[in-house]
């Protein structure tokens, strides 16, 4: 099964057109270029002052201490934050040049493009079928959604399991299945980027594991950020990591700040901020 | 077997410590009291139930279909229910047509749409007041409102009227109970839909409404049980109390609707129950049970509903 599957003609894939850039320039592009990111919550600032970039391909981990802002920071990238009515974000997101919070900006658009993992595995009450076919189908995908879906569950490593059950309720499987089915219905959407929220924190390790295997896979066509609690995940699966830490000012206000950002081997063996090196080593957090 | 009668083992203190089953007191007061409450609630409404059916129990045998089928009567030996069932059937249409599509929109905008200000907290917690103004109330609202000022509308006191007022009467029922199954809803599913990039309205109609459509269900149940039993409003909006002609043969549906003089069972119930003749006594107890059968009928058909899309 190719890729050509997928496309509906409707619009052009946007991971295409980025690959096609790529080849023509003979650089990397940013999917994500943040500047003086910052997060509030009402009067609660979650986030002060971050900037880095996200690179395609890649999969690029958010790790850090509850509270430090890293799922603040992912919702942006699709614009979660926007169903939160209390959040307010200043500074800038750009994805492929485009500020995402510009006065124009679609969120619905931002999210087919920016498809979401969830923490807790969340399929709909509906068939595995259907779990799949709903994105597409909104979108306008008028191709062929039985090879779409099984297309999407292949990639997702979940076909085998699932194809003769395909009309059967999502929600009859196990949490590590329901966990890929969730990885399969971000893909068929098409997205160009997929934003993973701990995906493997409620699983087991044998679900855990797959679910990694998995991203492996999928980073060779997405970009892939992922937020996890666990050190030795970030460390196993990602290119790039990001260590957020909590801030705590005087006045007891506990504020997420973005502290290193670099290349994963180098921020686990050799990381430059003495935060970073306490909170790899278990000194704290 | 010497050493272990003089120091006793684990086992032993274990043993000695777990077995003997006390009699807990408290524990068997409480479960008698609580058997005794489900008890009496069941037994008012059996004997209730047994006295009615008793009484109107000639009626039925002597008269059969004849009771339900033929129009009021000042003789109770002739009188039928024919124009209160129609009556209330029709106002339950009403309510169903005007209070569900009105009750579910205004839920699914408080719910879904409107932000959380002191401006909605205020709609909403009035909402909830409303449920409980009495019904009299919006009988009277029905009578300026639907018979007087709409009346071009309405043709004043017609089954129009009747079954607006009782929409009106079940409307904040209707809101509170789909908007708490909307609540019930988890917040995961939402985000799930939004994060495959549906719209609101996508989220809304392909994934929120089929999870809360069952328990909307039984929220429309009780809603139709009020709607059913009220008569306080109707004798306000224009219901007919005491025998009326029934339209000329042939007179349509429609013209039965919006154009004719109307009741309901429960008024004909308060009608008959007032009738000084002994007769009435046991029509009047007949009739309840009908209103009974047909409420049960009305809910059964509700559940049978819900557990369809349940199992969907």
């Amino acid at each position: 099964m190719g890729q050509g599957s997928v496309e509906d003609g409707s619009r052009p894939v946007l991971r295409t057109v980025v690959e096609r850039e790529r080849r023509r320039t003979g650089q990397e592009e940013a999917v994500f270029d943040v500047s003086h990111l910052e997060v509030f919550y009402g009067d609660f600032q979650a986030l002060r002052d971050a900037s880095f970039q996200v690179q395609a391909r890649q999969i690029t981990a958010f790790i850090g201490p509850s509270g430090c802002g890293k799922s603040t920071v992912l919702r942006c990238f699709n614009r979660m934050n926007d169903l939160i009515e209390t959040a307010r974000v200043e500074g800038e997101v750009r994805y492929h040049g485009v500020d995402l919070y510009g006065p124009d900006v679609d969120p619905v658009e931002v999210r087919r493009r920016v498809g979401m993992v969830f923490q807790k595995p969340n399929p709909f009450p509906k068939s595995i079928y259907e779990n799949v076919a709903f994105g597409p189908r909104i979108a306008g995908f008028k191709g062929n959604m039985d090879a779409l879906v099984e297309e999407s569950l292949e990639r997702a490593a979940l076909l085998n399991e699932v194809k003769d059950i395909l009309d059967q309720s999502a929600i009859a499987l196990s949490g590590g299945q329901q966990q890929r089915l969730c990885i399969a219905r971000a893909i068929a959407t098409n997205p160009d980027v997929l934003l993973m929220d701990e995906p493997a924190s409620a699983l087991d390790p044998i679900a855990t594991l797959r679910i990694e295997e998995l991203m492996q896979e999928l980073k060779k066509e997405y970009t892939i950020i992922i937020v996890t609690h666990n050190m030795q995940q970030a460390a196993r699966v990602s290119d790039r990591t990001a260590f957020f830490n909590v801030d705590v000012r005087e006045n007891g206000m506990r504020t997420g700040q973005l502290v290193e950002f670099d290349e994963t081997g180098k921020l686990f063996t050799n990381p430059s901020e003495p935060a970073t090196e306490g909170y790899i080593t278990g000194r704290f957090g | 077997m010497t050493t272990r009668a003089a120091t006793p083992t684990t086992t032993d203190l274990v043993e000695r410590a777990l077995r003997g089953k006390r009699i807990d007191v408290f524990g068997t007061f409480v479960s008698v009291a609580l058997l005794l409450s489900l008890l009496v609630s069941l037994g008012i409404l059996v004997t209730l139930l047994a006295d009615m059916i008793a009484k109107g129990w000639s009626v039925f045998a002597d008269r059969g279909l004849d009771f339900v089928t033929s129009p009021l009567s000042p003789d109770p030996a002739k009188a039928g229910l024919s124009q209160g069932i129609f009556g209330s059937v029709v106002l339950t249409v009403f309510v169903v047509i005007v209070a569900f599509p009105l009750g579910i929109g205004a839920a699914i905008y408080l719910e879904e749409y409107a932000s959380d200000t002191k401006v909605t907290r205020f709609i909403v917690a009035n909402i909830r007041n409303l449920a409980g103004v009495p019904s009299i109330v919006y009988g009277l609202l029905g009578l300026s409102i639907f018979v007087k000022l709409l009346s071009g509308v309405t043709n004043g006191r017609t089954l129009v009227s009747g079954g607006l007022t009782l929409a009106v009467l079940v409307l904040p029922i209707m809101v509170i109970t789909a908007s708490e199954a909307l609540r019930a809803v988890p917040q995961a599913l939402r985000q799930a839909a939004f994060g495959v990039g549906a719209t609101r309205w996508e989220m809304i109609r392909h994934q929120l409404l089929p999870v809360a459509a069952p328990a909307m269900l039984t929220g429309s149940v009780l809603t139709i049980a009020r709607a059913f039993g009220e008569s306080a409003p109707l004798l306000l909006a224009g219901a007919i109390l005491s025998n009326f002609f029934a339209p000329p043969a042939g007179t349509g549906l429609l013209t039965q609707i919006t154009d004719a003089d109307y009741t309901a069972l429960p008024i004909v119930i308060f009608n008959w129950s007032r009738q000084p003749q002994k007769e009435f006594v046991a029509i009047t107890a007949a009739a309840i049970v009908v209103l009974l059968v047909l409420l049960l009928t009305v809910n059964a058909a509700t559940i049978i509903l819900r557990d369809r899309f349940e199992r969907k």
